[in-house]
């Protein structure tokens, strides 16, 4: 029995929060809410430097093959200092999707370069209602939103519809003439989002033209792991935030955490907190392992994560009373990050219901 | 990250499993969680006797030493023996107190006379231990135990009565936690004892709980006369032994209770109307309920990795038993109402599948209470686990009798 993150597995974690402790910790995120950039840059060139970025990403394509334990760990480190980095849309996202169903040639072409952060990608799936994205000859045409770090990418994987076809997914490369960005006001400015318009838009299929459901959806299984370990990481910091603010703040002579309202809040939260964590794990060895499993191990984590981070986030501002509200206090640092990670790939009941899927599948015959 | 068995894991299991397919009979494959089993003689004499097989072959009392007849293993082959007995039909229930919590603190606790004595017939299933901590007016508030143990030149003399004695009526001996100074603050003035059940000042009276059976107990003293030979651990040190006992409690509950678990709402949902598998509420819950029960068992399995390193969980351990009681209470409710009108009825009607439900539905309000309530058990995380600061407690360092005019 080993259901833990090896010592190695546990050094990269400490390297990489101490990265992002380095470039400001939580001050990053605010820094980005605030404006002015689209990312940390610093701390994201950090990351490359580590070979966080490529962690996963075999030797091969320029990473390090350290298989997905590892970045396990570092989105747990990460979360935790909410990093304002563009790894889930570029990482967990792109990357795996190129891994999934990109041919050799597009995976030799990209992998490398996202892996030294020299290129930053990311999934335009959800399209702008009434302006589905169409594709004819090498071209698309259409409009999507939200599209995650699309001011930031450079390279987009975008679905797609050709006449009488199922969706499939491209390449299209956002430089090119034919793609206008625009940057859309989110809940969370901190990991901002925005509208790709294509007007005939240079696009190549991604691998043979794989259908873009299947490609997705085991693309969204390994990022829903993935983005449980950020979301655990930002539920336990939530967590110390509110029992290290309970200690300190006083009410009617005494500090707060001693009234059982506040001590039976947090008990509940720590209690979601090792449930979220528990199902990480699991999805974590689903995920290295590559098991049968893996989709229902998916779901767990996510609902669990979300969960989660949802109530410590709820309650580490409930905790800090009228000050949890201010814009210059964390708690609403948390408070978004929740929120968008929650909605991220698919909301909170979408995602329950695939949990049911998976578990009624298993029953049936 | 994986949770299979080490070597050595793998080889204890292989054998356990061995020696429980030679010595006990698998258990009906429709039958899911963990079901009531009846307190009568026949049900002891039975337990007894599966009892003397285990400890004779190492598997009962698997964490006490070889010399004091335990089996000279360590948790993990304990939990490893129990997931693999789960499997079997044996009697359970009747030894859990007497060797979960009783016979661990006198191993720890305990003189070498008194071990010698009480340890090892209580492992080969001839004697049977109960646990005489609450009483009418001290249940969460432990500390405020009123029975008085007063001292008279060499001997001791018992009055008071203690209740929700799990088994009193077929235990042989009890752990007692009485009062022996109150004029000191109520942890301060507690010791413990080792009782006769069978003594003629001791009445043993049942009570009939809510779902009809009778497993819990008041049990009365009047003048009941101990040696000090009887005495467990230092004079008006007893509040940190029953802390040994109650760590061994909440680490006997930390993977759950075996209550309605999802698959087994999935089997009633899909035997049930057509339209209940389409329903957002019936798909939520049963989701819900996998969350809980499947991410305790790999909760445990983190548990296990970290005795394995030789770390020692404590308060956290509280989480198994507070998760898993409420959610057997709700998936109780939620079971019957996919039957509509029909989730009025009791197995008598809907079959033997439905002893489960019932038993979430009555043993989930027991349990919420049992063991530590809730209330107790979130505010032992909350201290314990999150370090935040005790609430004040206006009894704690005033003598007890002042305190609460006794």
């Amino acid at each position: 029995m080993d259901f833990d993150f090896s010592e190695e597995c546990r050094t990269f974690q400490e390297q990489v929060r101490r990265c992002a402790s380095a470039s400001g910790g939580i001050l990053a995120a605010r820094a980005v809410l605030e404006g002015g950039q689209l990312y940390a840059a610093d701390l994201y060139a950090d990351l490359a430097r580590l070979g966080c970025l490529g962690a996963a990403i075999p030797e091969q394509y320029g990473g390090l093959g350290l298989g997905y334990l590892h970045l396990c760990a570092a989105s747990e480190a990460l979360g935790a200092e909410l990093a304002p980095v563009p790894l889930s849309s570029t990482v967990y996202l792109a990357a795996e999707l190129i891994l999934i169903a990109g041919s050799e040639s597009q995976k030799a072409q990209w992998l490398p370069r996202i892996a030294s952060g020299d290129v930053i990608a990311t999934l335009a799936d959800v399209d702008e209602p009434g302006a589905a994205c169409a594709c004819a000859g090498e071209r698309v045409s259409g409009a999507k939103a939200p599209v995650g770090d699309g001011m930031a990418a450079d390279l987009a994987i975008v679905s797609a519809r050709k006449p009488g076809d199922a969706d499939r997914l491209y390449l299209v490369n956002l430089g090119e003439a034919g793609v206008r960005r625009v940057t859309l006001r989110s809940i969370d400015p901190s990991r901002p989002q925005a509208r790709v318009i294509f007007d005939a838009a240079p696009c190549e299929p991604l691998g043979g033209g794989v259908s873009a459901a299947s490609a997705l959806d085991r693309a969204y299984d390994r990022a829903a792991i993935l983005l449980a370990f950020e979301q655990l990481g930002g539920a336990e910091a939530a967590l110390r935030a509110a029992r290290d603010y309970a200690v300190e703040r006083r009410t009617f002579g005494r500090p707060i955490g001693s009234y059982q309202a506040i001590k039976h809040k947090l008990a509940d939260v720590y209690m979601a907190n090792q449930l979220a964590r528990a199902h990480a794990y699991y999805g974590a060895w689903a995920l290295d392992a590559g098991a049968p499993e893996l989709p229902r191990a998916a779901a767990g984590a996510r609902v669990a994560a979300t969960d989660a981070f949802s109530l410590a986030a709820q309650e580490n501002l409930q905790t800090h009373g009228g000050i949890g509200f201010t814009w210059e206090g964390d708690c609403q640092l948390y408070y978004r990050r929740a929120r968008h990670l929650s909605l991220v790939i698919g909301s909170q009941g979408a995602w329950r219901n695939k949990l049911f899927d998976e578990l009624s599948s298993q029953r049936r015959p | 990250m994986n949770f299979q068995d080490s070597p050595a894991e793998a080889a204890y299991r292989a054998r356990a499993r061995a020696w429980l397919e030679k010595n006990a009979k698998p258990r009906a494959s429709n039958v899911r969680g963990r079901l009531d089993q009846p307190g009568d003689a026949a049900h002891v004499a039975r337990a007894k006797a599966w009892q003397r097989l285990k400890s004779d072959a190492g598997y009962a009392a698997i964490t006490l030493s070889r010399d004091l007849g335990g089996g000279g293993g360590s948790l993990i082959d304990q939990i490893i023996y129990r997931q693999e007995e789960e499997r079997f039909d044996v009697p359970t229930g009747v030894f859990e107190i007497s060797l979960g919590n009783c016979i661990p603190t006198i191993a720890v606790h305990g003189n070498p006379g008194q071990r010698q004595r009480y340890i090892r017939p209580a492992i080969q299933g001839e004697e049977i231990w109960c646990q005489l901590f609450s009483e009418p007016g001290a249940g969460s508030d432990l500390a405020a135990v009123r029975t008085r143990a007063e001292r008279h030149g060499a001997s001791w003399r018992v009055n008071g009565q203690k209740v929700w004695t799990s088994g009193a009526h077929f235990c042989d001996f009890g752990l007692l936690l009485a009062r022996t100074d109150p004029s000191r603050p109520k942890h301060g003035g507690l010791t413990m004892f080792l009782v006769d059940m069978k003594a003629k000042a001791v009445e043993v009276r049942p009570i009939k709980q809510m779902n009809g059976a009778q497993e819990f107990n008041e049990v009365f003293f009047t003048d009941l006369v101990l040696s000090d030979d009887a005495r467990l651990g230092e004079i008006d040190n007893g509040w940190r032994l029953a802390m040994t006992t109650l760590g061994f409690e909440r680490g006997a509950v930390a993977g759950g209770l075996g209550f309605l678990d999802h698959q087994a709402l999935l089997e009633i949902a899909m035997q049930g109307d057509d339209r209940l598998m389409e329903d957002s509420r019936v798909r939520d819950q049963i989701a819900d309920a996998y969350l809980v029960t499947e991410g305790l068992k790999f909760n445990n399995y983190r548990v296990m990795t970290s005795l394995g390193r030789g770390e020692a969980p404590g308060a956290e351990l509280a989480m198994g038993k507070l998760l898993s009681a409420k959610a057997g209470q709700q998936a109780a409710y939620f079971a019957m109402d996919m039957l509509e009108q029909r989730g009025m009825l009791t197995s008598e009607t809907l079959g033997d599948h439905w002893r489960l439900v019932e038993r979430s539905w009555t043993w989930g309000a027991a349990m919420r209470i049992a063991g530590g309530s809730e209330e107790i058990l979130k505010t032992l995380i909350a201290e314990r686990v999150l370090g935040l600061p005790q609430e004040p407690r206006m009894d704690k360092a005033s003598a007890f009798n002042a305190a609460n005019g006794a």
